[in-house]
């Protein structure tokens, strides 16, 4: 399993990257930690014809508080942000949900940027960003926007970004006080991705329960502070609104019990 | 900017266990084929060429990364380790392969390079990890003939005899 030919320019600068792209339109991809990206070119799944590297761009590495926001640059790696010492406080659902993606030896390497971009519907890092309603930086020759990412991402492995775009950085609303978060996943092996991965905040007033794995994207519920029956009730109508679906992994009906069991557990976890 | 053609091969060079070596890869050419076909090292292994396996985990500027994932071009400059930076110039084995060794942490040997390789960056970034910890990082190899209690034992060998010397 070899990728087919492809021209490979490195990236020094995200104006070098955006005009590369520009030039190219759809042909180019970029290539950040490669974690999803080169299995896909060795499967050939995809066979663009220039790769854009952006993982050695200095500006796009970084980790920075900009107003109510924890901005993430394109270029960090997973690992990066998880040893970040603020992390649990300033994004205490990142912190939770991060050891579930991949490994050591992926997370090293993976962005947090890429895995948005990538937009798998069992992803745990879309599902936060969904989540706490946070957004996106898009950038190409002609401008930036900024996407939330309820808007981003579409649905299974597509998201709004244009050919000739990059995200430049995700941005991760500030824990709130008074909010508790709580992250929990199935998974046929630790690190393998998820069968079903839930998230949820809770505060005096609002239960938010996001499920990533049964729908073709991270999907959100809002309801009051509720519990006993009334939540198992709601639990149960949300599991068959999800749908689902039968692949080798797992039954439609296997997941719904997953949005059941494991929503119930997360809601529990971030009331406390 | 660099811009690299498809079709053509274009020189890199870097620092592989401590010398420098160099030779030519069109950009397509993973590192893990760079380093078995071109430089002709045997340490480094390939078993799924899609990054779940782990046999191919070697140290990029020491951070634990998969060589399946990476293409040759995207070294250049830059420092990586194998499996064969690990013994000493007699051959002698480090304290990690002679843990290995003792505890029956591998049979084949095929996924063994890998973990090696792992656990030299993993011990670097977690001095003292308790069970739990070493068989989630674990979870990043794949091993189909030993499985993994004689690696987490050699490991926790090696935490302790670490910890005595410090
Ligand atoms: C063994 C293994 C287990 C894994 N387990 C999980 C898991 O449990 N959960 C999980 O979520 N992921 C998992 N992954 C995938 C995860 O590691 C990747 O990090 C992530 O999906 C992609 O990030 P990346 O930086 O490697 O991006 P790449 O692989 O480089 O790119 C992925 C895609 O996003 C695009 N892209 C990347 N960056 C940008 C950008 N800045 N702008 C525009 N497009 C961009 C690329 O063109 C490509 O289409 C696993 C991977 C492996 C190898
Ligand atoms: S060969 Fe690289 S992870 Fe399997
Ligand atoms: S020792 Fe044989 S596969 Fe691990």
């Amino acid at each position: 399993m070899k990728p087919k030919a492809f021209d490979y320019m490195r990236a020094n600068s995200v104006d070098e990257a955006v005009a590369g792209l520009a030039k190219t339109g759809e042909g180019a991809r970029i290539l950040a930690g490669g974690q999803s990206m080169v299995p896909i070119l060795n499967f050939r799944l995809a066979d663009p014809e220039l790769l854009i590297d952006i993982s050695r761009i200095k500006e796009l590495d970084y980790i920075k508080i900009d107003g109510n926001a924890v901005q993430i640059g394109a270029a960090t790696r997973q690992a990066k942000v998880m040893a970040w010492p603020e992390l649990a406080d300033r994004i205490p659902l990142l912190a939770k949900a991060l050891p579930h993606v991949g490994h050591f030896q992926t997370r090293s390497r993976g962005t947090i940027c890429g895995s948005l971009a990538h937009a798998d519907p069992s992803s745990e890092i879309p599902l936060c960003l969904a989540m706490l309603d946070g957004e996106v930086i898009l950038k190409s020759a002609s401008g930036e926007r900024r996407l939330a990412a309820a808007d981003f991402q579409t649905g299974m492995l597509s998201t709004a970004k244009r050919d000739d775009e990059m995200l430049v950085a995700a941005r991760f609303p500030i824990a709130e006080a008074g909010t508790g978060y709580a992250f929990d996943e199935m998974a046929q092996r630790r690190g393998d991705f998820a069968i079903v991965a839930v998230a949820a905040t809770v505060s005096a007033s609002k239960i938010r329960l996001g499920v990533g794995g049964v729908a073709d994207k991270p999907t959100i519920v809002e309801w009051g502070n509720i519990a006993g029956d009334e939540l198992d009730d709601a639990l149960n109508a949300f599991a068959w609104e999800l749908g689902g679906y039968d692949d080798v992994h797992a039954t439609a009906r296997y997941r719904r019990e997953l949005v059941r069991r494991l929503g119930r557990r997360v809601i529990e976890e971030a009331r406390t | 900017m660099s811009e690299l053609s498809g079709t053509a091969r274009h020189n890199i060079s870097f620092t592989l266990n401590g010398e420098t070596v160099s030779g030519s890869a069109e950009p397509r050419m993973l590192l893990t084929d760079f380093l078995n076909y071109e430089l002709g090292l045997t340490g480094n292994h390939v078993g799924c060429e899609h990054g779940v396996c782990g046999a191919c985990t070697l140290l990029i500027d020491d951070n634990p990364e998969r060589g399946c994932l990476t293409f040759a071009v995207q070294v250049d400059g830059r420092d990586v380790k194998t499996v064969e930076s690990l013994a000493g110039r007699e051959g002698d084995l480090n304290d990690l392969q002679l843990a290995f060794r003792k505890h029956h942490a591998l049979q084949c040997g095929y996924c063994t390079p890998g973990v090696l390789m792992s656990l030299t960056a993993y011990l670097e970034h977690t001095p003292e990890p308790n069970e739990e910890e070493l068989r989630d990082m674990l979870s990043g190899h794949i091993c189909r003939c030993t499985g993994y209690v004689g690696m987490v034992k050699a490991a926790l060998d090696v935490v302790e005899q670490r910890k005595a010397k410090a």
